[in-house]
């Protein structure tokens, strides 16, 4: 597997929404790609033959009754919101319909 | 000289698909317990769960799922028995979370179709799949910040995504209303466009006639009305013919469409919008979906809006306009029935008539739902049989339908009682007309002479003589007679 180059963490920060200096950036160049190696020995497990699976067990999703608990308060909802406008979190503007 | 868009459509195909968010009709979140309600106060809805709270761990709401599997059913789709929820991340103001949970590569439903009632045809669509999401919540955009209200984080979604086989605005409009009839039929949603309860995106393309490959699709985004859709998709279409025939080239872009100023504006793209790293969500095992489920909601599967509009116009004799309307609710649709049931020999669009004109009228206007009128299926079945055997003209029809809506009293018996019954005997209309014919002998000498327009006099001095009772079919007839053309 290549290295990771300067750019892939740039690509991840940006992803992440992190703002790295240049020598963050090759610190975490140097951390990812030893984590990255790291997993690459799970490519030595010979896996012919093995069904592919997303979960380690094998239980099917529980379900829930359609049933109205209580909500928190408002004040609990927006205990950690940097900024508030009345009931309402304020954020720096987002472009109307940018979602994506 | 610059070419008109009729012009341009003859040689260049449009072709759209739509994605539409469907609001499925829960009372509580898809994952957690927190209310689902339109119009609370801002940020009261909420819970660990929709926070993306530490430690909070989402558990699916059956009631979504089997919403969900009645519009697979009503669809024909394929349906997983096994389906998986993914994890799509992105940073945004309204999720908490950084990442929505919802269904990537394994969702509920594929391969299913959606009907358009057209007036010449029934155009079958196909579906590509149906799948299960999350909403996120609301930004409201004021100046130099956001607000964010969190109420609708966490609501159910089913997203329902067409084939790209749609030819026209025309036809992307009666898709969303398709919809819109078949989630109202099946109690799966209240489908309210202004309440956001169902959102629609379309994909526009343009291509040569006879072309199999797609041209260069835009992305609509943000249509919210039924009006909207055929508008915006309309607008698109002009504006990628003009660049295409024009002999430019389209840009892959997202467009908005901006409802108040009536045209499209592309949207800064995001550069990272192309990466959401999708994965299983570890949080949630496989979707099982078991035939207990399956069977229970097959065996409650009502008779479908497509085969009912068939029938109707078969063997009632609807207009298809009437047809479309009356299957775009299931208890008008129940009730229209139930006239019918009363005496099958009644004529359909007479009924279908009094329904969708009288009936609805009367309803909007005392604020009366249908499966509450005091207007009963046996007395409208009546009242339009009075006017069909000739008991009763069109015009005290009118009258009658009044009185028996207001006090709930049998139509044959309100005629009795104010004795409206129409003249139809021919000897007792002959003899008014005689009479009047002779009261007046200088306007039957002009009419005789040829001034046609006094025809209508004599037909208004013996209505007014039998308080407008007279048959006008017999009493035209008679008058002829004696004025001798």
């Amino acid at each position: 597997m290549p290295p990771l180059s300067t750019q892939d963490v740039a690509e991840i920060a940006l992803l992440a929404r992190l703002h790295l200096e240049p020598e963050e950036a090759e610190q975490m160049r140097l951390e990812l790609g030893a984590i990255l190696e790291h997993f690459t020995q799970l490519t030595a497990v010979d896996t012919d033959g093995v069904a592919p699976m997303t979960h380690a067990m094998s239980t099917e999703l529980r379900l829930r009754l359609d049933v109205v608990e209580p909500s928190l308060t408002v004040a609990e909802a927006l205990a950690a919101a940097p900024k508030r406008d009345g009931d309402l979190i304020v954020v720096p503007a987002i472009l109307p319909g940018n979602e994506p | 000289m610059t070419r008109t868009i009729a012009d341009m459509l003859v040689d260049w195909e449009p072709v759209i698909g739509l994605e539409v968010h469907v609001q499925l009709g829960t009372a509580s979140k898809a994952f957690s317990g927190s209310g689902v309600e339109f119009g609370a106060p801002p940020n009261s809805l909420t819970d660990p769960c929709v926070l993306g709270l530490p430690g909070a761990l989402p558990v699916f709401n059956r009631h979504a799922l089997e919403l969900a599997l009645k519009l697979g059913i009503a669809t024909g789709s394929t349906i997983r028995a096994r389906s998986r929820f993914a994890r799509k991340h992105y940073f945004y103001p309204d999720q908490p979370k950084g990442y929505q949970i919802t269904q990537f590569d394994e969702p509920l439903c594929e391969d299913g179709y959606l009907d358009l009632l057209l007036d010449q045809q029934i155009k079958r669509v196909k579906l590509t799949r149906i799948h299960l999401e999350e909403d996120a919540g609301k930004n409201l955009h004021v100046g130099a910040v956001s607000h964010v209200d969190l109420n609708r984080a966490g609501v159910p979604l089913c997203e329902v995504v067409s084939e790209p086989e749609l030819t026209s605005a025309e036809e992307a409009a009666e898709f969303m209303r398709a919809l819109h009839r078949l989630v109202r039929w099946l109690g799966i949603s209240e489908g309210d466009m202004e309440k956001g309860q169902m959102r629609c995106d379309a994909n526009v393309s343009i291509r040569l006639r006879g072309e199999d490959r797609l041209g260069t699709r835009t992305e609509l985004k943000n249509i919210n009305s039924f009006r909207f859709v055929q508008h915006a998709v309309d607008h698109e279409i002009a504006r990628q013919l003009r660049i295409l025939d024009g002999g430019g080239r389209v840009e892959r872009e997202t467009r908005l469409w901006d409802a108040a100023a009536g045209q499209s504006a592309t949207m800064r793209s995001k550069e990272e919008a192309n990466d959401y790293r999708y994965f299983p969500d570890p949080d949630l095992p496989p979707l099982v979906v078991d035939g207990a489920t399956m069977g229970a909601l097959l065996k409650a599967m009502p008779e479908l809006p497509t085969p009912r509009f068939v029938r109707y116009q078969r063997d009632l004799q609807l207009a298809p306009d009437d047809a479309r309307t009356i299957v775009s609710d299931l208890p008008l649709a129940g009730y229209f029935e139930r006239v019918v049931a009363v005496n099958p020999r009644r004529s359909g669009r007479v009924i279908a008539n009094w329904v969708l004109t009288e009936l609805l009228g009367a309803l909007h206007a005392a604020g009366v739902e249908i499966d509450q009128s005091p207007m009963t299926p046996a007395n409208l079945s009546e009242l339009v049989g009075l006017i069909e055997d000739g008991t009763i003209s069109g015009k005290i029809g009118k009258e009658i339908f009044e009185e028996s809506f207001r006090t709930g009293e049998a139509p044959a018996a309100i005629v009795v009682r104010r004795g409206v019954q129409q003249i139809s005997d021919e000897a007792q209309l002959w003899e008014i007309v005689e009479r009047i014919v002779a009261a007046n002998p200088k306007q039957a000498e002009t009419y005789a002479a040829g001034k046609d327009a006094l025809f209508g006099f004599f037909v208004g001095q013996v209505m007014r003589e039998t308080n407008g009772r007279a048959n006008p079919v017999l009493t035209s007839d008679l008058l002829r007679k004696r004025l001798g053309r």
